[in-house]
This record gives C-alpha cells, structure tokens and sequence, in this order.
C-alpha cells in the first residue's frame, strides 16, 4: 500500500466514522419523532417503527446513492426504496423528512386530516420519496421488481432496496415475487425482511409457525444475508456486503433480526405494541429514554 | 337508416395483438406482461419482436399487476394480459393498491370477458368485471366492439396517463367498424340516428344492437344505436342527447345487470332525464359451458332479446 492509497483509506474510513456517528445521532431523534407522532394521534404502529429505526436510518444516510432534494418518481439512476409493510409509516416518515425529502414540521402531520402522511404510506398525496401506497400487505416486492426490470431496461445500474415484516411474508404474493425474482435473475434487488418474531395476534411463532426463513428463500434461488437489525455499524456493513452480492445473477435478501419497540423499554418484547399509541405518561417516559439529537418537529 | 356490413368475422382479441404489436414498434417504453396465457391474449407478436419488453410472469397475476406497477414507476408502459376473470377478481387488491390508488400507468388488458369464453364455464366466465373496475377511482374502463375497434384502443390507451380496464374477448365477431377509426377514450360512436328509443350497448353486444335495430325498423320503429366503448368515463352527453329525442333506452351488456353499462347509464339519466330504460344483460347470475352462441341465446343477449326490450321500454314512456 503506498502513502497515498494509506491516505485515502484513512479518509474513507473518516468519512464512513463521520456517517456512522450522524446516524447513531439520527436514531434517538427518529425514535423520538415515532413516539410523538403516535402519541398525538393515539394512533399508528411505534413497536415496528422502533424496529427499524437504526435500519432506515442507515439505509438512507448511508447506504442508499441518492438525491432527496431532487426527487423524482421514476427514481432514475439513483437507488430507490420500497416499504412494503407500510404500516409502520412513523419511522418512514421521519426518516424521509431527516434525510431532507420534505420538511420536518409536516410530521406534525401524521394521520390528520388532509395531511400528506396518510395513516400507511400513499403517492395518492404527492409525498416526495413514496413511490407506492403500502399497506395491504405483500405488494412492496413485486413492485420493487418492476422497478428493477426498468432499471435494467433503462441501463441504470442503481439498487431497488425494500422492506418486508416476517408477518407480512405468510402472504402468498410474496412467493410469487420470490419464485420470479430467482427466475428472471433479478439481481439488482436487495429485499430486506424485518424479523422481529412479532405480529398483531402474538408471536410469529405462535400465529403461524413457519419455522426459519433462509432455507427458505434460499430454496428460492435469492442469497441469503442476516443482520441484527438494531446495530448501525452491523447494518451498514452487511448492506454493502449485499451490494456485492448483487449484480451476479441472484436476488438478495437480508433476514434482519430486530426488537419490535427497540430503544423504548417498556414496548420491547411483546407484540402489544405493535399498533397502539403511549399514553401522555408513557410518552415522557420514551422521550426520556431519547434524546433530541436534531431537535423535535 | 345507415346500413352496416362486414366482409368478415374476427375476434377482439386479436385486435388488440395486432394494436400491442403495432406499440411495440412505434413505442419502446410500451412493455407486455403476461400469465400464461400468451397464445390466448395474442401477445406472441409482439413478444417474438421485442423479447426484451416482454416479460413471461408465469401464472401469478397478483405479482404480475405489481411488476406492472413497478414498470409504470421506472417510466415504461406496461400492457399486463391475461383473462378478464385473472385480470380483475383475482387481483382486485393489488390493482387498487399497487395501481389505482398508487395512480400508476398500467393498461390492464383482459380478454375472454363475458359468457363468450364459452365451454371453460363459468370459473373462467366473469361477469362483474365492468363493475369491479368501474369503482376504483381514477380506472378507465373501456370495452369496444371489434377487432378494429379493439386494435385502436389498444393504441389510444397508450397515449392516456393513467390506469385503464381494456376488456375484449375470445370469438370471432363481425369487424364492421372502419380500419383507420380514431379511437377517443369516452366518446360514444352513434351508428343510427332514430327517434322512439336508444340502443346503447357496448363490446359484443353492439352489432347485435344494430341487427335489432334492423328488425325494429322493419316494425316501423325508429332506434337510435349508440356504440359505447368508454364505460368510465361515461359519453353523458351523448346518452342525453338521445334519450331527449326518444325518451327512453335500452342498455346491452355481456355483464351483470349490476354494475355494468346498464348502472353507468341509470345513474346518468336518473341525475338528468329520468326516462324508462331496459337492461340487456345476464340476470345475477353466473354462467355455465356451452358454445357462445349457445350461452348468449340462454342468457339474454340476442338480437331478439334487444328487440324485445326496445318494444317493452316504449310501451313505458
């Protein structure tokens, strides 16, 4: 290695450090924002929001080659991403807004009247960064395939990225995607499943043992990554490890292990709080346990 | 009286083959879908010229409609195919969803509508489809009349942003309209102007409306015979400006009385000039096998059938 090459590096791994550490102080914001949001409509889903906080903030600070000051709909020649389980619209939203798709103030927003943010994620409103309404469950995937057969149409060889629950993948839909994607040789999609073991019913276990996931999908013909969904550095390091992967023939997925309500203590390891708001009470005591980074909306 | 004539019969689905055909070469953001069923849907054309625009999806229409979708994102316009029972029922969800409410540029095109499917029965024979798609908000709903109407459709569709219901279907029907028609998505065609009652019917049922108003004609009645392929949105001044001279109409459909062109026209005409109106249309009920011919003559939908209720309307004004 010459001085020079040692320099860049050196800078690389400063600049990666530097996006590590402004997403780890995006987080407690994200959380902060997910509760209040909820909380003042006594209405939304915080336990997967929570979830998945550290994963969407890192996808779209750090992983995702993007222009969110320019958006587009056709998401040409930049990555794009789906949420298909779009009930945990929160944690979208407050990720699109930190990472400059539309003013923070309009997540004051959530669910009213006329708003924008819609109870599950729409287009129907002109939101910038949906590109699809979520929330029946199952759609996000073939969906994020067709973008990826235009991409590879369009010549752009920029990443389809979405998000699916475990829940979500006892829909029949997600197989036909599955089936497809491994047969066509779609391989600039990275699906990511949220496995947090938790839906509205109970566990996933016991509403529908389905038993583990990645022979599963490997039977499928997709590769087959995990990480724990709640550690940035994790995130960040297998979702380039996914980008890698991509582009050889197989579609790619990562079996993302979270804690439904992470950050907040007393939502984490129940499936309770998966669609009901804090009381005032309770909400203080999430906050407490979050910091505003970035300031509250 | 205008008389109409063909030199020969073809089916509407071939229409909208040689319409998607003629797309893929003049268009190269037009892409077609298919479950299977390529043969069927006439897409073989276009998919043996243009392979990379056409994409075998397998029988799995439900991922088929958010391909679609996501197609529509990316820029392309995308032509699914598959049977009107498929391409609507099944996928109801998915197309409200990932389609309509998403507000996304996919043609869903669906062939082997109606009883006229045949001796399949009626798993494959759907009759509420016009009404399914009807209410989505935003979804056109277009149903023309034959092979030449149909390959115009097919055309025009492609230069309407938005989602749109093309329905057409499997037997060879007299191909009577002109080669070279302009197709305008909710403009009604008036094939015979007439003063005692409206014929309005749409797909098949057209030129069975005109033959009825042949027979009528020779009964000293004068028909008005409206060709309405554009179910959603509705020509509601064509249809007023009819049913203000004759004061009473006749709908025909190969659908459900509900739901379909018979409801689209009532609301019409019950918001403006209620006057008596006859359904031509299967009674609630679903189909069976049998030839087409077979099936239209036990449900309902034959010339005399248009006939009769021309006569039972006018005995309403």
């Amino acid at each position: 290695m010459t001085l020079l090459t040692s320099v860049i590096f050196a800078e690389e791994n400063i600049m990666i450090m530097d996006t590590v550490s402004t997403i780890k102080n995006m987080v407690p914001q994200v959380r902060r924002d997910i509760v209040r949001m909820v909380h003042a409509v006594q209405s939304g889903h915080p336990g997967g929001s929570l979830g998945c906080t550290e994963f969407l903030c890192t996808l779209y600070n750090g992983v995702m080659n993007h222009t969110p000051g320019r958006w587009e709909m056709d998401g040409k020649n930049q990555d794009v991403f789906f949420l298909s389980n779009g009930h945990i619209s929160p944690v979208f939203y407050s990720v699109l807004a930190r990472s400059g798709y539309f003013p923070v103030a309009e997540l004051a927003t959530f669910r009213k009247l006329s708003s924008r943010l819609q109870g599950h994620p729409t287009t129907h409103e002109g939101l910038e960064g949906v590109r699809m309404s979520s929330g029946s469950l199952g759609q996000g995937l073939s969906v994020s395939i067709g973008v990826a057969l235009a991409k590879k149409l369009n010549n752009d060889k920029h990443h389809v990225f979405v998000l699916m629950g475990d829940g979500e993948l006892q829909e029949g839909q997600v197989w036909e995607a599955a089936m497809f994607a491994a047969a066509k040789n779609v391989d600039n999609i990275i699906a990511t499943i949220d496995v947090n073991g938790q839906q509205i019913d109970g566990s996933t276990e016991q509403v529908l043992n389905t038993g583990e996931w990645g022979s599963k999908w490997e039977a499928f013909g997709w590769i087959v990554l995990t990480m724990n969904g709640n550690d940035v550095d994790a995130v960040m390091k297998t979702m380039q490890e996914a980008k890698t992967k991509s582009g050889q023939g197989k579609p790619v997925v990562i079996l993302m292990k979270t804690e439904m309500g992470n950050g907040v203590d007393f939502m984490m390891h129940s499936h309770k709080w998966h669609g009901i708001a804090p009381n005032d009470e309770q909400l203080a005591t999430a906050l407490a346990q979050n910091q505003a980074t970035l300031g509250d909306y | 009286m205008k008389k109409y004539t063909y030199t020969e019969k073809k089916d509407t689905r071939s229409g909208f083959g040689a319409g998607l055909s003629q797309l893929g070469k003049e268009n190269e953001n037009v892409v077609a879908l298919c479950a299977d069923l390529t043969g069927s849907l006439k897409m073989d054309a276009f998919a043996k010229d243009h392979p990379e625009r056409f994409i075998q999806v397998g029988i799995a229409e439900a991922n088929m409609m958010g391909i679609a979708a996501g197609l529509a994102i990316g820029g392309k316009i995308p032509f699914t195919g598959t049977f009107a029972n498929f391409s609507t029922g099944r996928v109801y969800d998915q197309i409200r969803q990932s389609i309509a409410y998403s507000d996304k540029n996919v043609k869903i095109c669906a062939s082997h509508a109606g009883l006229t499917l045949g001796e399949d029965g009626a798993t494959h024979q759907i009759l509420e489809d016009i009404g399914l798609m009807r209410m989505l908000p935003g979804m056109v709903v277009i149903n023309p009349c034959d092979f030449n109407q149909t390959k115009a459709a097919t055309i025009a569709i492609a230069k309407h942003h938005g989602p749109v219901y093309l329905r057409f279907g499997r037997p060879s029907v007299p191909n009577f309209t002109p080669a070279d028609q302009h197709f305008e998505i909710g403009k009604a065609v008036l094939l015979n102007e007439g003063t005692d009652v409206t014929i309005i019917a749409t797909g098949h049922l057209v030129w069975k409306a005109i033959e009825a108003g042949e027979q009528l004609a020779a009964k000293g009645i004068s028909a008005e015979i409206i060709n309405i392929h554009t179910i959603k949105p509705i020509d509601e001044e064509a249809i007023l400006n009819s049913v203000a001279k004759t004061k009473c109409v006749v709908t025909c459909e190969e659908h459900n009385r509900f739901g379909g062109l018979g409801d689209a026209v009532a609301q019409v005409i019950i918001k403006n000039n209620p006057v008596p109106q006859e359904y031509v249309a299967v009674n609630d009920s679903f189909g069976e096998s049998g030839t087409p011919d077979q099936l239209m003559t036990k449900y309902g939908l034959d010339t005399i059938n248009i006939v009769e209720a021309a006569e039972k309307v006018l005995k309403r004004k």
